[in-house]
């Protein structure tokens, strides 16, 4: 996924490819990765367990969650920073692609299961005889990832063509986006529905035949998250520095001009929400095996309109921004939730508040001005 | 209770004093054969007071069944209360007590009948519980023997419930009758009655056991599948009074909801993610004036009500008004960060009233005269506190719309919707507006937030389970002109409650969703749109 889809083999391709990012990008990009990749693995693998150097299992499971949200956070900003989309729904495709990989896992637990049967402990009490149709063929695990992308994408592409195509935009996009993840929220919660109501999927035991706790599926599952994540970071660079980027900034800045010009926003808009959904279902697919529960709570709409605050606080229409967002407002909150609990609403109730009011471009914004005026 | 001890005790002496009188009056042949008698003769007797609705032989039959009949010999048959016994042959009291006497044997069979008697007689009491109850203890087990007695009692009934369970049960004795006519015309009776029970009556006469119909008359069953059809018209009927009612109810709650925000959003293109929390502070504030009348004024506490419903209008009103000066206002031209804002504020208001008043949902209690309900059909209770939303809902609509159609500020509030620039132009003090206008929509999500604490629970998440509905709302029926509120909700409403029905209430929401999207491919705009020449940036 990562290499192969922006590398034409043409010799302008390729420098197209190393002009995505600056000098002074490409070295931090490097950096993240050798971080990612090098630094986590041996800190959590090589260096032993009482030495103070030691990565834990709780710092691991942190940041591939974080880096996850990171993932979101990046998708969120290609349809609200560059194309003035707000979806108030992507949670709903996030926890899509969590519960298509959800199925597979639940389905590689086999018979490990409180009941030891081949059916999920759910619908065995739910006394279910078989797996409804819906099930089939998530054993496998290609067929599982193909979902992850195929659920979200097929549901925003028919939902953002009936959106687009009738222009609905702006706060009116941006409730109804909010409605069909409530709506899908109570549809998961109901036991009926066939993906473990309330409770939704847990209680993993491996992935792909790996036992799903062992310190190197966990690092394994991490590197692959981070090579999405930098992956997607260069995909959405290169979208976004392309001309259908500049299209798509022009939808935002006035799409009625855009019209004139002979422009039809429907396919750029339908295209990058998408785009951004698929995004987000690989982020969930990502993310169910790594934290170990799935279930409808993540379609909340507040879970929702948190992606849009790590976005905000990041600073939108930066890519990078989002991205380092998503990793400080969540570090912040599992701090908070751990030192005080009662009061983390209060701050994030007074960072939607500050960012919107004070630091409407985020904190790439307040990096990039200080950058400019020494 | 020491009255309570002391008027039971003038009761029993009434009923000891009644029992003496009237036994005197007793014919002594029935009283021969109840107490001297074999089972037979005894039902037989029984079977005589029943059609002879001999109100006086109450208290014979009564003491039989509890037990106090002894006999003397062959000649005396005592009323043993206590220590005191009356001759019943011949009225006169006996003292002392006999030491060879009787217990005369009361069978099961036996015991039925007296059961039956007892509630034939008392279907011509003076008082209504205890006809009631009568003709509930009627209802199963009377057979062929207490038709007359019901058939009068019925006659002369005036009370609808029990004339209601007098008939069913007249009905379900004549459907057993040998003779077809009798049958038939009970059928015919039973077509009147709107009871579900009536249903089951007819159910069970179309029945078929083994092959067999129940009813062997074809005329009878052609008969019964007719009744059975009115019947169940009717109950359709109730059926759909009640749907609509609780539809009705449901988008009454939901216009109290979303007119205030339609206001809020019509005047500023903005949707205010805290008007949940801001029904919630309308909740809270009834529960406080509740807790200050319990404790301060718990004689006037059914009025406290008519004190919550301005309380909660300005208590929310000026948080709404605080949060426009404090926040929003600096976000106008920016709707959509300004939707993020107001949910940060939301979550705020949320966790302080978690901090102030606890995480738990709180007690708030109906006033005496909202409790019970007015009974439209038997099947079919409409509960007063639903009215009175319903009532409330109209009341604040009506004053809404005097207040935007004849008052001055609603007449800035009318021109600041339709043209921000030109109204500003015209010398409307725009940010005034805003602020008033945004007071006058919070205080509409604190009457809804009154109302609401009288018909669910009130919790730091009450907000939360209105919000996306009301969005709806206002999303369906457009801004600026009231009527489009009015009609989405009251739709969204009545629509809601029948899919529920009939796919239950998740997947209601869902397709109300689904339809919502749809209607909006067709007018973008909502129900409602304003009408003029708009060009969007």
């Amino acid at each position: 996924m990562t290499g192969t889809a922006f590398a034409p083999s043409h010799a302008a391709g390729e420098l197209r490819i190393l002009q995505l990012l600056s000098s002074g990008g490409w070295s931090l990009y490097g950096l993240a990765a050798l971080i990612l990749f090098v630094l986590f693995p041996l800190l959590h693998l090589v260096v032993p367990v009482d030495s103070p150097f030691h990565l834990s299992d709780y710092w691991i499971t942190l940041f591939g969650k974080i880096m996850c949200y990171a993932i979101v956070a990046l998708a969120m900003d290609l349809i609200w920073g560059y194309t003035g989309i707000l979806s108030l729904g992507h949670g709903l495709f996030f926890a899509l692609g969590g519960y298509s990989m959800g199925m597979y896992l639940m389905r590689s637990i086999g018979r490990d299961g409180v009941y030891q049967s081949d059916l999920p402990d759910f619908m065995v009490f739910l006394d279910w005889k078989k797996y409804p149709w819906y099930w089939s063929f998530t054993d496998h695990f290609w067929y599982a990832a193909a979902l992850v992308i195929l659920v979200p994408g097929l549901l925003a592409f028919v939902f953002g063509f009936f959106a687009f195509r009738s222009r609905i935009k702006g706060v009116y996009f941006s409730i109804i986006t909010q409605a069909l993840t409530y709506a899908a929220m109570l549809l998961f919660f109901r036991n009926d529905t066939g993906f473990g109501g309330n409770n939704g999927f847990t209680d993993f035991k491996r992935v792909l035949g790996f036992p799903i706790t062992a310190p190197t599926t966990r690092m394994a599952l991490f590197t692959v998250t981070a090579a999405t994540l930098l992956g997607f970071l260069l995909l959405a660079r290169w979208i976004v520095t392309s001309k259908l980027g500049r299209v798509l900034t022009a939808i935002r800045d006035a799409e009625s001009r855009v019209m004139f010009s002979g422009y039809n926003p429907l396919y750029f808009k339908l295209f990058i929400w998408t785009l951004s959904a698929v995004i987000c279902g690989i982020a969930g697919a990502l993310y169910v095996p790594q934290v170990g529960i799935i279930n409808p709570s993540e379609m909340s709409p507040a879970n929702s309109i948190e992606i849009a605050i790590w976005t905000a606080v990041g600073g939108r229409g930066t890519l990078v921004g989002p991205v380092f967002g998503a990793v400080v407002v969540n570090l912040g909150k599992s701090w908070f939730t751990k030192a005080l609990p009662e009061y983390w609403l209060f701050a994030l109730g007074l960072l939607f508040i500050l960012v919107t009011l004070f630091l409407p471009r985020g904190l790439a914004g307040l990096w990039l001005s200080r950058k400019r005026s020494p | 209770m020491n009255g309570f001890i002391a008027s039971a005790r003038v009761l029993l002496l009434l009923a000891l004093a009644m029992t003496a009188s009237a036994a005197a009056a007793i014919d002594p042949q029935l009283v021969r054969d109840l107490a001297f008698g074999e089972s037979d003769d005894k039902i037989k007797a029984i079977g005589a007071v029943i059609s002879g609705g001999d109100a006086d032989a109450l208290p014979l039959l009564q003491a039989l069944l509890d037990g106090n009949i002894q006999t003397v010999g062959t000649d005396q048959v005592l009323l043993v209360k206590d220590d005191a016994a009356t001759d019943l042959l011949t009225g006169k009291a006996v003292s002392p007590l006999p030491e060879n006497r009787d217990d005369v044997v009361v069978n099961n069979r036996v015991r039925k009948g007296l059961g039956m008697a007892i509630a034939t007689l008392k279907l011509s009491a003076p008082q209504r519980e205890v006809r009631l109850a009568a003709a509930r203890e009627l209802q199963d087990g009377a057979d062929e023997d207490t038709l007359p007695a019901i058939s009068g009692a019925l006659a002369k009934e005036s009370d609808p419930e029990i004339k209601e369970l007098l008939a069913l049960t007249q009905a379900s004795i004549q459907l057993a009758a040998k003779d077809k006519a009798t049958r038939l015309a009970a059928i015919r009776t039973l077509a009147e009655s709107s009871n579900p029970a009536t249903k089951t009556l007819l159910l069970g006469v179309l029945e078929r056991k083994g092959g067999n119909y129940v009813e062997s008359d074809p005329d009878v069953r052609h008969e019964a599948e007719q009744s059975l059809r009115a019947v169940e018209r009717k109950l359709d009927a109730g059926e759909m009074i009640s749907r609509v009612f609780s539809g009705i109810s449901l988008g009454s709650i939901l216009l109290l909801a979303a007119v205030g925000l339609a206001i809020t959003y019509g005047l500023m293109g903005v949707i205010n993610m805290a008007h949940g929390e801001l029904i919630m502070v309308g909740a809270y504030a009834t529960y406080v004036v509740q807790n200050l009348f319990r404790k301060y004024a718990p004689g006037a506490f059914d009025a406290y009500l008519i004190c919550a419903v301005p309380v909660a209008f300005v208590t929310a009103a000026l948080v709404g008004m605080a949060l426009e000066r404090s926040v929003i206002r600096f976000l106008y031209g920016r709707p959509l960060e300004t939707l993020l804002a107001t949910w940060g504020i939301s979550l705020i208001l949320m966790q302080t009233v978690r901090t102030i008043f606890g995480a738990q949902n709180v007690q708030v209690e109906n006033p005496a005269w909202m409790s019970g309900g007015f009974v439209a059909m038997t099947s079919v209770v409409l509960p007063w506190s639903r009215i009175a939303i319903i009532a409330f809902a109209a009341l604040v609509l009506a004053l809404m719309w005097l207040l935007l159609a004849r008052t001055r500020l609603g007449l800035f509030i009318r021109a600041v919707t339709q043209n921000r620039g030109m109204a500003s132009c015209n010398g409307v003090p725009t940010p005034r507006v805003d602020m008033l206008a945004f007071g006058l929509g919070s205080g509409l999500a604190g009457l809804a937030g009154c109302a609401l604490s009288q018909i669910g629970n009130v919790g730091p998440d009450l907000g939360q389970s209105y919000i996306v509905d009301s969005f709806m709302v206002v999303v369906l029926g457009g801004v600026g002109q009231l009527a489009g509120t009015v009609y989405a909700a009251l739709g969204l409403g009545i629509v809601n409650k029948f899919l529920e029905a009939w796919s239950g209430a998740v997947l209601a929401k869902i397709a109300v969703l689904v339809f919502i999207i749809f209607f909006i491919q067709k007018r973008p705009q909502g129900l409602f749109a304003l009408k003029g020449r708009f060009a969007e940036a």
